[in-house]
């Protein structure tokens, strides 16, 4: 039992640290914000360089072989400079996939190329219908004589507009009719049949809805041999919230940090905001608040590899909590910075837009507090 | 990083485990599970420290020297996890854990030689003189007088929110000896043997049912100079350095979890018809469940970082008040959980010696008691108020 960094950890938080001080300051982020790729490709080249990418990669496909502790590293700290490159989309998720589903063939094709950057990639599985139920996919995947026919709508695909490649889910049709397996299918941008409607994302990067038509695919455009995908992704997504979690817990750290500081400086009737007790203790529970949801963050993180109920609970559990403590943080943000908390002035309204995007993605708090207790009752 | 424990701490868990399976009797296991108040009955407590003393295990938390078993903080874990998963008494810790750190930090080597081992043996059973009507929060502005007279301190007041005070042998206070130029100051730590003539106790009864505080009265109480620990007029100083221990030696989460337990067990019993049922209730289940788990985090991590020697800190206070929060939490729903029979009154204590059919499942006489009696965690040992003012202070800078 022991929840002290290793050297490495410490060294690898301490060049993430070093990366948001020197090159991801405001100015930088208030250029993404109207940037319309929402993310700088220099700053991807970088994340290469720095063996960011290629960390939760196995060493054989030219990875670090890191886990999901790592990347939470990793991720409180990209939380601190709000960072809107697309690392979740294509390393937490889209490596996570392919290094679990893909065949030897596929891995050695698509991890390489993450680690070294020359991918991005993007998961394609939410629909409208489906709301946040994982098991519900509708986009079907017929059997052909070539290979498959893609067809169906996706929504709220992270960072889709820049990615090479994209791994769609669809309910598997083989020549007996439906199977009931969802299978994942590796589909390039530029396919025809395939077109993609990218918005602006709350909080920074973009996404995207999709639509698929008739987009025919080659025989080993399926990751792996077929089988049910859906434990894979209730993995993937778990191993997201995790990393989603460290992350906002590094905007509130850094918006717990900005808060206080205000209020020490701003003086209202000849004090400063920070000698009401009433604000001492609002800043006392964001503190505490804070220090809770970096407990589960990496509590999440730990449990990443667990057998699945474990797992799942450990997730959702910190994506219920980290959620409700993440909008408390934020809406106090807001509140103790008075009027300018309102404003596009400030860029405490650019993390508090961050945090209720984290709360959104991949269900809410009530919904993760329900599965937690639906897998309660099966364990 | 690691949640799992390594060989030697599994080692150490079956020791552990080996050692409450042979010595928590039925009988002790019950009377624990039916206590509504903080601590166990005396002679349930003192049987179960006897128990842990023989095993050389009754101060985890004092140096070799003085009778500690010398474990690491992951050993104190698992110690305080098996413990609280096996149900043992809550044995009061006014002894082991408030006094016995300040006798051995600040005591003459005549205190630390004469109490110490009767603290250790269960033989002293202590309370704490701390609190007085007109100071609570406030502590520092207490009244109670010790005035010098020859050898001894002639010492005046009253104390109230005495733990077991009923119970009790021997007394730790703070007395004011001095006006000095700060309230803090001229405040002396004394050790008081409660058979000392003068001395009167007043039972107060708490909203659950419970006589578990008491208001102490001294009138002329003639007390032996050498019973003062340290230096006269230092008493705050050491009064605090206890209220840290008091605060939390950190392991609550496992408490918590066990509590939390019983009332998911029942919610899923026919005796409530199958309570978790409602997805209103099972919902609120798993929110208390992740807050014990983020609980349990902290505590880890701050013992971690006790391991490499580093000072955890105000974090302290964070985890003083999530652990009343949640317990206040569990209890609450409790009382949902039961429903209609939170209804019936159990006058009768103990519970676990009614001398009548009680009106409702036994597994649920202590849920209302526990519930109300509990409104005071997150008022003693510092309210919920003064830990957010020491978590700005010491942990915010402002």
């Amino acid at each position: 039992m022991d929840l002290n960094l290793s050297d490495e950890q410490r060294l690898l938080r301490e060049s993430a640290e070093r990366f948001v001080a020197e090159s991801y300051d405001a100015d930088h982020r208030r250029k993404m914000t109207n940037d319309p790729l929402g993310y700088s490709p220099d700053v991807w080249k970088q994340f290469a360089e720095l063996g960011w990418l290629a960390l939760p990669i196995p060493e054989e496909f030219g990875g670090l072989g890191g886990g999901a502790v790592e990347i939470g590293i990793l991720m409180e700290t990209f939380g601190r400079g709000l960072v809107s490159e697309p690392y979740v989309a294509t390393v937490v998720l889209g490596a996570a996939l392919i290094d679990r589903c893909g065949n030897a063939a596929q891995k050695q094709a698509s991890l390489p190329k993450i680690a070294d950057g020359s991918l991005k990639l993007a998961f394609a599985h939410s629909e409208r219908a489906a709301r946040f139920d994982l098991a519900k996919v509708t986009a079907t995947a017929n059997k052909t004589s070539q290979g498959w026919r893609l067809a169906g709508s996706k929504i709220a695909v992270l960072d889709g507009h820049a990615a090479d490649e994209i791994i769609v889910s669809a309910l598997i049709h083989d020549h007996h009719g439906p199977s009931g397996r969802i299978g994942l299918f590796l589909v390039r941008a530029t396919e025809p049949g395939l077109v993609i409607s990218d918005y602006p994302r709350l909080g920074g990067g973009r996404a995207c809805n999709i639509e698929l038509s008739d987009v025919h695919l080659p025989e080993d455009a399926l990751l792996g041999d077929g089988h049910d995908a859906l434990p894979a992704i209730e993995w993937a997504v778990d191993r997201a919230m995790a990393a989603l979690g460290a992350e906002a817990v590094g905007i509130m750290q850094t918006l717990l940090d900005t808060t206080l500081e205000y209020t020490k400086i701003r003086k209202q009737f000849g004090r400063p905001l920070s000698a009401n007790q009433v604000i001492r203790h609002r800043l006392a529970d964001m503190a505490m608040q804070v220090d809770e949801s970096r407990s589960m963050a990496l509590r999440a993180s730990l449990k990443a590899d667990s057998p699945p109920v474990e797992r799942a609970r450990a997730a959702s559990g910190a994506k219920a909590k980290i959620g409700k403590c993440a909008r408390f943080v934020g809406e106090q943000s807001i509140q103790l910075h008075g009027g300018m908390g309102v404003t596009e002035e400030l860029e405490v309204g650019a993390y508090f837009k961050r945090l209720v995007a984290f709360d959104t993605l991949f269900g809410g708090s009530a919904h993760h507090y329900s599965r937690h207790a639906q897998l309660g009752r099966s364990a | 990083m690691d949640l799992t424990f390594n060989a030697e701490e599994r080692a150490f868990q079956s020791e552990v485990r080996g050692f409450i399976a042979k010595n928590l009797t039925d009988e002790m296991k019950r009377a624990t599970a039916l206590t509504p108040s903080v601590f166990s009955d005396p002679d349930i407590g003192i049987a179960w420290q006897r128990a842990l003393h023989r095993q050389g295990w009754g101060a985890p938390g004092w140096p070799v020297e003085y009778g500690g078993p010398n474990w690491t903080p992951a050993q104190r874990w698992i110690f305080e996890t098996e413990s609280a998963r096996a149900g043992v008494p809550n044995v009061n810790v006014m002894g082991v854990k408030m006094v016995g750190p300040v006798i051995i930090g600040f005591g003459s080597p005549e205190q630390k030689n004469f109490y110490l081992p009767r603290i250790l043996s269960g033989e002293d059973y202590w309370c704490q003189g701390y609190s007085e009507p007109g100071s609570g929060s406030d502590l520092s502005s207490l009244k109670t007088r010790a005035v010098r007279d020859g050898d001894d301190y002639i010492i005046n007041g009253t104390k109230i929110w005495t733990t077991h005070a009923h119970h009790a042998n021997r007394m730790f206070a703070l007395v004011r000896t001095s006006d000095g130029p700060r309230q803090q100051d001229g405040i002396s730590f004394i050790l008081i043997d409660m058979k000392t003539p003068g001395i009167t106790t007043r039972p107060i009864l708490t909203i659950g049912g419970d006589h578990e505080v008491n208001q102490v009265f001294f009138d002329d109480v003639r007390v032996p100079v050498v019973n003062r620990v340290g230096e006269e007029g230092k008493g705050w100083t050491y009064g605090k350095y206890l209220l840290e221990f008091e605060r939390g030696s950190g392991i609550a989460s496992a408490k918590l979890r066990e509590g939390l337990k019983a009332i998911a067990d029942l919610a899923a019993s026919d005796l409530t018809g199958r309570a978790i049922d409602s997805p209103d209730i099972a919902t609120r289940i798993s929110e208390v469940e992740v807050d014990i788990d983020a609980l349990e985090m902290t505590e880890l991590r701050v013992l971690s970082a006790l391991q490499t020697g580093q000072n955890p800190g105000a974090v302290s206070s964070i985890l003083k008040l999530r652990n009343s929060e949640i317990r206040q939490a569990v209890t609450r729903l409790g009382v949902d959980v039961i429903g209609h029979d939170a209804l019936a009154v159990e006058p009768m204590r103990p519970l676990y010696r009614l001398n009548h059919e009680p009106a409702i499942p036994e597994d649920m006489l202590t849920v209302v008691p526990e519930y109300l009696n509990g409104r005071a965690y997150t008022i003693f040992g510092g309210t919920s108020e003064i830990q957010r003012d020491i978590i700005a202070k010491m942990m915010l800078g402002i």
